[in-house]
Order: structure tokens, then C-alpha cells, then sequence
């Protein structure tokens, strides 16, 4: 074959390749980078909701108000503090219930569906679920609490801001761990059970089993659990909308960002604080792509 | 005393059993709880029993007679399965070239979707406002469909190839010696093969569409697109003391069920797409 007719046929193959992703790109590009670029050019600009037209470029302006803000700073709060310790309480109960799940071979598939089914359930009906279980004259949380003697009186778990983070945590970790667990268990599986059997011949204690083989063997899958789940508790909205019925004072990120964004129609300043919310999770994927491939290719 | 090994082993079958008792009942209540919750009537609803005195579909009728709640249900189900059905059409057309084909960009192409999956919805939230509104589709059924796509779309891409990129080799060859086109490579070679697989992300973006929240509140105005994460939000009363418990865990039950069901059902398929997207990406 001439060079010509190579050359000829490779071009004629990459325009068969983008003809076909044609109709994907075009949607991600439509609905995806271009209102990702609309919210970057809006927060320098003052435009509002109900009049789009006339905003006006004001610099910096929006990222100034915005870190002089106490509200924001609440909410950035918030969301790392949330972020963190979900993360860390899915991440140790998860490695648990994966660690169990893989032992025990009898109630495996029964015991995968049941921890399916918090992570199925939309998180608006979790949302309103717990809500009700926390409600302070007649949740069952409060009445079990008292009834084994935690405590004395109700406590009203939606009243105080940091109750409510509590709460919020407490859903989210009882939602999540699943993700946790499941993820984790692919990992032990892959583990090739020969070590487990060299382990149990040796004697080796249940936990320095855990410390000294499965953990260093499933870092890789940690790492790249913890990351995953890391991006999507920075991005948390619809728990913290409904349980915090949407006050500042226990919002995170994106519910502040959409406070501003929709219910008080200062697009220029919401949109500088979802601009903010996009860079820190784009820091936290960066960090993914460096630390995740380094672990993949140790693993490979 | 040393304890036998006997005892040992017993010990520790136990502390196994009640772990997992733990992790069921942790797992099963809240959602126990809210059908209880859903069959109580009256100052009924206040009481903590365990069980319900009698099962009264009181609520659940009284939700699915008022309020618009059976169109929103309506509206759910056909939002979510317009978007599984474009969503899969179109990721399978994109995840031939991704994982078959050779051409320039396609690393910086592969990047650009997994970094799809990644951002913040909040961050297209005003954007994506502005274009459903100049497409005419604001407080849209189909407008809903299009913001969702950009939800489940890239996760499906990525995943589809993966998946394709398995296909051995000698398929593809067998069926262009036999002078077939591409397309027809797509639909008649390679469709059938994926099918188990395009199950499984259709799954995961039926679930993703199905319990979307943020883009829901914001690009529904009325009862004509509203789906019914945002009417169980919407359920409520006047003031906090008349919140309207029995019959929004009625409604969180309804919602729940077909989820329940495709749990049940699919568990395998759905756990395959949980875990290949994190371990594979």
C-alpha cells in the first residue's frame, strides 16, 4: 500500500471515529462545557436573576464580597469538616463490613443486597426518613436514646447548626459506607486467597492479618475509594438542603452557591462560589490522577 | 484459663453473627421505620410501637389522590427512562471509537470524560438554567432528560469502553473480512455482546436520574416536569407543626419500591457498575 493511500484511508478512519462521537460530544459540550464556562464569565460580572442582560463586568469584585462574607466562610466550614469526617467514618466502617462480607461466605449475596439498598434509596426520601427519625417531640431516635439513658430530655437535632451537621453525617455515612464496602470488597477479592490460607496456617492474628497483608495489599483501592467518595461529599447538596432546610448556617458549598444562585438571584456572587466550590474539587481530582495512577501502576 | 478452641471458635461465630445482625437491622430500619410510620394514622403516627395497630392505606391514598402526585411519579418514570434509552444510544456510538479505533486526541478526549464525571452540578446549575430557558424547555420534561444527560452520559462512555475494549479481537476482524461497515459491526457484532453491559449502566443511570434532586428543584417550576424527589420535598404543611409525617413516608415508600425491586433483582449488575467505574478509572 502507498504511503498516499495510508494516509488517505487513516484521515478517512479518524472522520468515521468523530462522526461517531459526534452526538456525545455534542451534548457534553452543550450542556456540560458551555454552562461550566457561562458560571466562570458570570462570576465577574453583577448579573442578577431578574435582569441577566444588563450584567456588567466588575473584576473581582464578586471573589472579594464573597471572602468577606462570614457566611461563606461557614459554609467552606462546613463542607471540609463534613467532607472529612464522613469520609474517614465510611471509609473505617466500610473497610469492616467488606472485610466480614469477604469472610463470611454464607450470608454474602443476602448481606450485598440489604447494604445495597441505603445507597439505592433516593437521597431526598433518606433525607426526609431520618428527619423524621430525628424529630425532636416524637422522633424514635430521641425515645430510644432516653429509654437506654443517654439522655434525660429530647434533644432537638435540627434546632443548632452543629446538630444538625451531626445528623447530616450520621445519614450520609449510613448512605455511603455501601459504596464504601462494596468497592473495598472487589479489592479483597482480588487479593488471591492463597494469602489468606499462608496467613491462617501461620497463625496469624485477625489483626495483624489486617495491618500487615490486607491493608498495604489494598491501598491501591483505598485511595481510590477515599478519593472518589472525597469528591462527592465536597459536592453535597440535596442532604444538606433538606436537613438544614437550607440555612447558611449549616450549608455547605453548593448549597450556598445556590442560595445565591437561584433563591436571592445574585447571579455574579453565586456564581463565584460555585467557580470556587469547581476549583477546589478540580484541586482534589488533580491530586487523584497523581496519587490514583502512581497506585494503579504499583498495583499493575 | 485458656479458653479452648472450641470456645474460641464459638466466640467468635458469635461476635460474626451479631456483627452482621448489626449491620442488617443499621441498614434495614430507617427504611422499616418510615413503612411503619406510612401505615399509622392519626395521633397514631406519634406512638413508637414497632408495628403498626392495623394496615390503613390511608396515607397512601391520600397521597396519590392530591397534590399532583401520580403525574409526578409519571413524569419520574418517563424522565428517567428517555434519558437510559439516550444515553445508551449515544454511548454506545461514542465507546466504539474509544475503544477500537485509532486516532489523534483520543487520551485528551478520554480525560476530558472522565473529568466530566467529576464536577460539581452546582457549577453548570445557572448555565445550564440559562439554555433550558432559551430552548424553550425551562419547567420541561425534556428539558429535565437533557440536563441529566450530562449526569450519565460520560460515567456511561467511560464505563462502555472499558467494556468494549475487552472484545476479543478476531470478532472484529471475522466481521470486516466479511465486508461489513462499522455500523453494522456496532449494532450486529458488538451490540449483542454488550448488551449484559449496557444493562448495567443503564441501571446505574436510571438510579442517577431517578433520585436527582438539584437540577429537578431548579428546572421545574409547576407540576407539569416536577418529579418526585422535589414533590416529597414540597410535602409540607404550613408551618413545622403541621408537617404531613404519614404521608410523606407513604410517599418515600413508593418512591423506594422500584428501587427496592431493581436491587433485588440486578444486584450483581449494579454492583459490577459501582465498583468498574472506581477500579478500572
Amino acid at each position: 500500500m502507498s504511503s498516499k493511500v495510508r494516509r488517505y484511508l487513516s484521515k478517512y478512519s479518524a472522520l468515521k471515529a468523530w462522526l461517531f462521537l459526534f452526538p456525545c460530544l455534542a451534548v457534553i459540550i452543550l450542556a456540560g462545557a458551555w454552562p461550566l464556562f457561562r458560571t466562570f464569565y458570570l462570576s465577574f460580572t453583577d448579573a442578577a436573576l431578574d435582569s441577566l442582560s444588563s450584567g456588567a463586568f466588575v473584576g473581582v469584585g464578586n471573589f472579594s464580597d464573597l471572602f468577606e462574607d462570614p457566611d461563606w466562610w461557614v459554609a467552606v466550614k462546613n463542607t471540609l469538616f463534613f467532607a472529612v469526617v464522613s469520609v474517614s467514618l465510611e471509609a473505617i466502617l466500610g473497610f469492616c463490613v467488606a472485610f466480614v462480607l469477604h469472610r463470611s461466605l454464607r450470608f454474602k449475596t443476602v448481606l450485598r443486597a440489604v447494604v445495597l439498598i441505603p445507597w439505592a434509596i433516593p437521597t431526598v426520601v433518606s433525607a426526609k426518613i431520618w428527619g423524621w427519625m430525628f424529630h425532636d417531640v416524637y422522633g424514635i431516635i430521641n425515645r430510644v436514646l432516653e429509654v437506654i439513658g443517654v439522655l434525660s430530655k429530647p434533644v432537638s437535632w435540627v434546632a443548632s447548626s452543629e446538630l444538625t451537621m451531626v445528623a447530616i453525617i450520621i445519614v450520609d455515612v449510613w448512605k455511603t459506607t455501601p459504596f464504601m464496602a462494596l468497592l473495598l470488597l472487589a479489592g479483597l477479592q482480588s487479593i488471591s486467597s492463597e494469602c489468606f490460607e499462608a496467613a491462617k496456617i501461620d497463625g496469624v492474628s485477625t489483626w495483624r492479618l489486617i495491618w500487615h497483608i490486607v491493608l498495604p495489599m489494598l491501598k491501591p483501592t483505598f485511595v481510590v475509594a477515599l478519593i472518589f467518595r472525597t469528591l462527592d461529599a465536597l459536592r453535597i447538596f440535596d442532604l444538606v438542603y433538606i436537613l438544614g432546610s437550607g440555612d447558611l448556617s449549616c450549608a455547605t458549598m453548593s448549597v450556598y452557591a445556590r442560595r445565591y444562585l437561584i433563591d436571592f438571584g445574585e447571579v455574579g456572587r453565586g456564581s463565584s462560589a460555585a467557580t470556587m466550590l469547581f476549583f477546589t474539587i478540580a484541586m482534589v481530582s488533580v491530586l487523584y490522577f497523581t496519587v490514583g495512577q502512581r497506585n494503579l501502576r504499583k498495583a499493575s | 484459663m485458656p479458653l479452648s478452641w472450641q470456645t474460641k471458635r464459638f466466640l467468635r461465630h458469635s461476635l460474626l453473627m451479631l456483627f452482621c445482625t448489626l449491620v442488617v437491622v443499621g441498614c434495614l430500619f430507617p427504611f422499616y421505620w418510615a413503612v411503619v410510620s406510612s401505615f399509622k394514622v392519626g395521633s397514631e403516627i406519634f406512638s413508637t410501637d414497632l408495628l403498626p395497630n392495623r394496615l390503613n392505606f390511608c396515607n397512601y391514598l391520600n397521597v396519590l389522590l392530591t397534590a399532583g402526585f401520580g403525574k409526578s411519579l409519571a413524569n419520574s418514570a418517563v424522565v428517567a427512562i428517555a434519558t437510559v434509552v439516550i444515553v445508551s444510544l449515544l454511548a454506545l456510538f461514542a465507546a466504539y471509537p474509544m475503544s477500537r479505533m485509532h486516532f489523534k486526541g483520543k487520551k485528551r478526549l478520554l480525560f476530558f470524560i472522565l473529568s466530566a464525571t467529576m464536577f460539581p452540578q452546582v457549577a453548570v446549575l445557572f448555565g445550564m438554567f440559562e439554555l433550558l430557558r432559551f430552548f424553550d424547555l425551562y419547567n420541561s420534561r425534556e428539558g429535565l432528560v437533557l440536563s441529566y444527560m450530562i449526569l450519565t452520559l460520560p460515567f456511561t462512555v467511560w464505563v462502555l469502553s472499558s467494556f468494549m475494549r475487552q472484545i476479543p479481537k478476531e470478532i472484529e476482524e471475522a466481521a470486516i473480512m466479511d465486508g461489513a461497515s462499522k455500523l453494522t459491526i456496532l449494532f450486529r457484532v458488538f451490540f449483542p455482546i454488550m448488551r449484559p453491559s449496557m444493562v448495567t449502566t443503564g441501571l446505574m443511570a436510571f438510579i442517577t436520574s431517578w433520585n436527582e434532586f438539584l437540577f429537578a428543584l431548579t428546572f421545574s417550576l409547576t407540576g407539569k416536569a416536577r418529579t418526585v424527589p422535589v414533590a416529597i420535598a414540597l410535602l409540607s404543611g404550613a408551618g413545622q407543626h403541621e408537617i404531613p409525617w404519614g404521608n410523606i413516608m407513604a410517599a418515600s415508600v413508593i418512591v423506594t419500591i422500584p428501587l427496592i425491586l431493581l436491587v433485588v433483582f440486578f444486584q450483581r449488575r449494579i454492583i459490577t457498575g459501582l465498583t468498574y467505574g472506581a477500579i478500572k478509572g
